[in-house]
């Protein structure tokens, strides 16, 4: 059906009928959700009417949490029948921040086709507010100002029974900001408790815990203490216990493990995470126990751990292969479990690899590190410098137009005298990608100094005609 | 008579000490440079694997550490099996590494935030055992960082190859430092080769081995690796005195 088509979808509740939600075609021909359907149907002529089905909304949303779960963080779940909750705590740096993070996940929704709204806050409530009530598509409130950023909110951002809402209108208190100066006792006496535990969650005066969604295929050990531990052996030994239960589990499923969870409970109800993920899908034991066990640092065991659960949230189909026998082939070696130990230590592990273009600072491409192995090199004879500055360095030179190397040239404040030149080598700009640089055109020079030194230096334009370039020069690499 | 034993005594001496240092770990084959004039200045003919080998640049070198990077790819690159290439200031082109004959699918690389970071790395690299060869690019090295690395390497066998660069060309006097690599190297660059016509040849390096366990020092004028990794030594080389002539009256 066509985009531009209004459509609604209808909730019933005995015999009334009403919209619980339209789309941007209806709701600019002026419907609103909560309108009677045989309202909109005199409104908008062929309204196209679909009947909500709850169950399948919150099967596809506790899917999309599924895949949030794989994706960003440790602990998501569910939150009410319209969101996803998830601590991204101890996770966000692997996506690069939680800017990044949330960025990338909206776009990431974007991409299959949902419209999506993210906030990063202290706490769940004020997450859960800011993301219904702000039009941003992203926002991250820094930590610390929970309090500024949700005094101004509308009451009906706090979880609370439409009733309650309604009778707190009523009293003529409209924003969040406004409830919380009220006296909480005659608050409590007229609504009940829960006006005012909902305003210590929302501020983060009261611990709100997120129990992660969980589904039966998820594979997971589980260990709980009677007297909670602290001592990183101890951790240690019992990570290694779990980490073997673990394996032997996913050995009789014919898994093997690709990013696998640390949940430890403390005994004051908070949680921490250790993720750790993997190139290829592993069952080893002292491999997955090792990438574990670096980390038992990073846990801060507060009054003790309570409760440990290791689980596998992605795991993928482990075939068994055969070791190459070493009397008739060299064995290949496989790095990836060094890969994954540098990895999940943060540091950025990549190969690189030529890409076919002649602009030096292009003809570069990072590749994963344990990517397929094509073969290719740069297939160029010109001598390249061995070291490529980020950015070419403007240097004065004394050179003869249009095709003389520098004679002269001062680069950081040195003038050097050049011996010996070599050039040019004349690499045009990428019109057929970059329209704008149908005439720009780089001439390269190697030049050697009266020490030895070799420098690659170019110069902006042909030297003739003034559209190739500024001819101004420039420093790009320093050989060895 | 104790003149006549005194050989013998030092041999078997030399072999106890040889084999309390080997101790359980295999016994480590050295990698040749192919130019007999280096190696037989280093003991076991060539550089050994699983040991510690530093290189660092000289005069601008450095600051760059362009010459010194080559140098050692066309170690790692006559090597054989995957290297680790651990840095913190990504500002190698790979194209050069390339020309002197690693191939880009051979280098995994590891970008660190800290100098720390690029120790602990390239420890895990070299207890690893699976790698012909782990590159770090380091500022600083202190003694017990250096000892952590090279008895890593003793334990795998591979090898350790540092090239040290620096934030400023005055620092480089750090260089002087005690550290427990096995040999170091420092690459200086030349004036490039003669070329009939105009135009820059083969780049020369002054090559001076610094520090060899068990060795002397020495320099050698060697080329700039060819497309092989190999460097090969100057004709040049046994004029000294023409030589020094020679740079002499070019630099006035």
């Amino acid at each position: 059906m066509p985009a531009d088509q209004p459509l609604v979808v209808i909730s019933k509740s005995g015999s009334k009928r009403w919209i619980s939600a339209a789309d941007t075609a209806a709701r600019a021909l002026g419907l609103k959700v909560g309108m009677p359907a045989s309202k909109a149907q005199t409104v908008v002529a062929n309204l196209t009417m679909i009947d909500a089905d709850p169950g399948a909304d919150a099967a596809a949303l506790e899917r999309l949490a599924l895949w949030a779960l794989r994706q960003y963080s440790p602990v998501v779940a569910v939150d009410g029948v319209d969101g996803i909750v998830m601590d991204t705590e101890g996770a966000d740096h692997l996506q690069g921040g939680e800017d990044l993070l949330i960025t990338g996940l909206v776009n990431g929704l974007r991409g299959r086709g949902l419209i999506a709204r993210a906030a990063v806050a202290d706490t769940w409530g004020a997450a859960h507010a800011i993301t219904r009530v702000t039009s941003a598509e992203t926002t991250v409130v820094p930590v610390g100002a929970v309090a500024k950023a949700v005094t101004g909110l509308p009451i009906h951002c706090l979880r609370l029974p439409a009733d309650t809402i309604h009778g707190l209108r009523v009293m003529g208190v409209e924003t969040v900001g406004e409830l919380s100066a009220m006296p909480r006792a005659p608050v409590t006496l007229r609504y009940g408790p829960e006006v005012g535990r909902r305003l210590d969650q929302l501020f983060g005066r009261m611990a709100e815990p997120i129990e992660p969604l969980r589904t039966p295929e998820l594979v997971e050990a589980a260990k709980n203490f009677q007297e909670p531990i602290g001592a990183a052996e101890t951790i240690a030994k019992y990570v290694r216990r779990l980490v073997g239960e673990l394996t032997s589990k996913l050995e009789t499923r014919g898994l093997g493990v690709r990013r696998s969870d640390l949940v430890i409970h403390r005994v004051d109800n908070t949680r921490q995470c250790i993720r750790a993920g993997l190139a290829k899908p592993v069952r080893d034991p002292a491999r997955l126990s090792k990438l574990l066990c670096d980390r038992i640092e990073k846990i801060d065991p507060g009054f003790g751990i309570e409760r440990l659960v290791l689980v596998a949230i992605m795991a993928e189909p482990l075939e068994e292969r055969q070791a190459a026998s070493s009397l008739i082939e060299e064995p290949v070696v496989d790095v990836t479990p060094l890969v994954d130990i540098l990895g999940n230590r943060g540091q950025r592990l990549y190969r690189l690899t030529p890409v076919a273009s002649d602009v030096p600072e292009r003809s570069v491409m990072r590749v994963g590190p344990t990517a397929d192995e094509t073969g290719a090199t740069w297939a160029a004879k010109w001598p390249r410098p061995s070291r490529l500055l980020a950015n070419p360095e403007r240097i004065d030179v004394t050179a003869l137009l249009p095709d003389q190397p520098p004679a002269v040239f001062t680069w950081r404040g040195k003038r050097r005298r050049v011996k010996r030149a070599d050039g040019p080598e004349r690499i045009f700009g990428e019109w057929w990608l970059r329209p704008r640089e149908h005439a720009a055109v780089r001439d390269y020079f190697v030049v050697e100094d009266e020490a030895g030194e070799r420098y690659w230096v170019y110069r902006a334009g042909d030297g003739v005609d003034a559209d190739t370039g500024s001819h101004l020069w420039f420093l790009h690499g320093v050989f060895g | 008579m104790s003149r006549v034993q005194n050989p013998r005594i030092i041999e078997e001496l030399r072999d106890r000490i040889a084999h309390l240092e080997a101790g359980a770990a295999k016994r480590s084959a050295v990698l040749p440079f192919g130019v007999r004039d280096i190696d037989e200045r280093l003991p076991g003919g060539g550089l050994s694997h699983g040991a510690l080998h530093e290189v660092a640049g000289g005069g601008s070198g450095t600051v760059d550490g362009a010459a010194a990077a080559l140098f050692a790819a066309g170690i790692a690159a006559r090597s054989k099996g995957k290297v680790l290439w651990c840095l913190t200031r990504p500002d190698l082109f790979f194209p050069a590494i390339a020309q002197a004959g690693l191939h880009p699918d051979r280098v995994i690389f590891c970008e660190g935030d800290k100098e720390e970071d690029v120790l602990a790395s390239m420890e895990e690299g070299l207890s690893f055992g699976g790698l012909a060869a782990v590159v770090g690019e380091l500022v600083r090295l202190p003694m017990v960082a250096s000892r952590r690395l090279q008895l890593a390497a003793e334990k795998t066998g591979t090898m350790g190859l540092v090239v040290r660069r620096w934030r400023r060309q005055t620092e480089a006097s750090d260089f002087g430092n005690p550290t427990a690599s096995t040999t170091r190297w420092r690459v200086s660059v030349l004036p490039s080769e003669e070329l009939p016509v105009a135009g820059v040849g083969r780049a020369r390096w002054l090559l001076e081995l610094m520090r060899v366990k068990a060795g002397e020092c020495a320099e050698f004028e060697i080329g700039a690796c060819d497309a092989k990794g190999r460097v090969c030594l100057l004709p040049s080389s046994s004029h000294r005195q023409d030589q020094a002539a020679w740079r002499g009256s070019r630099a006035s």
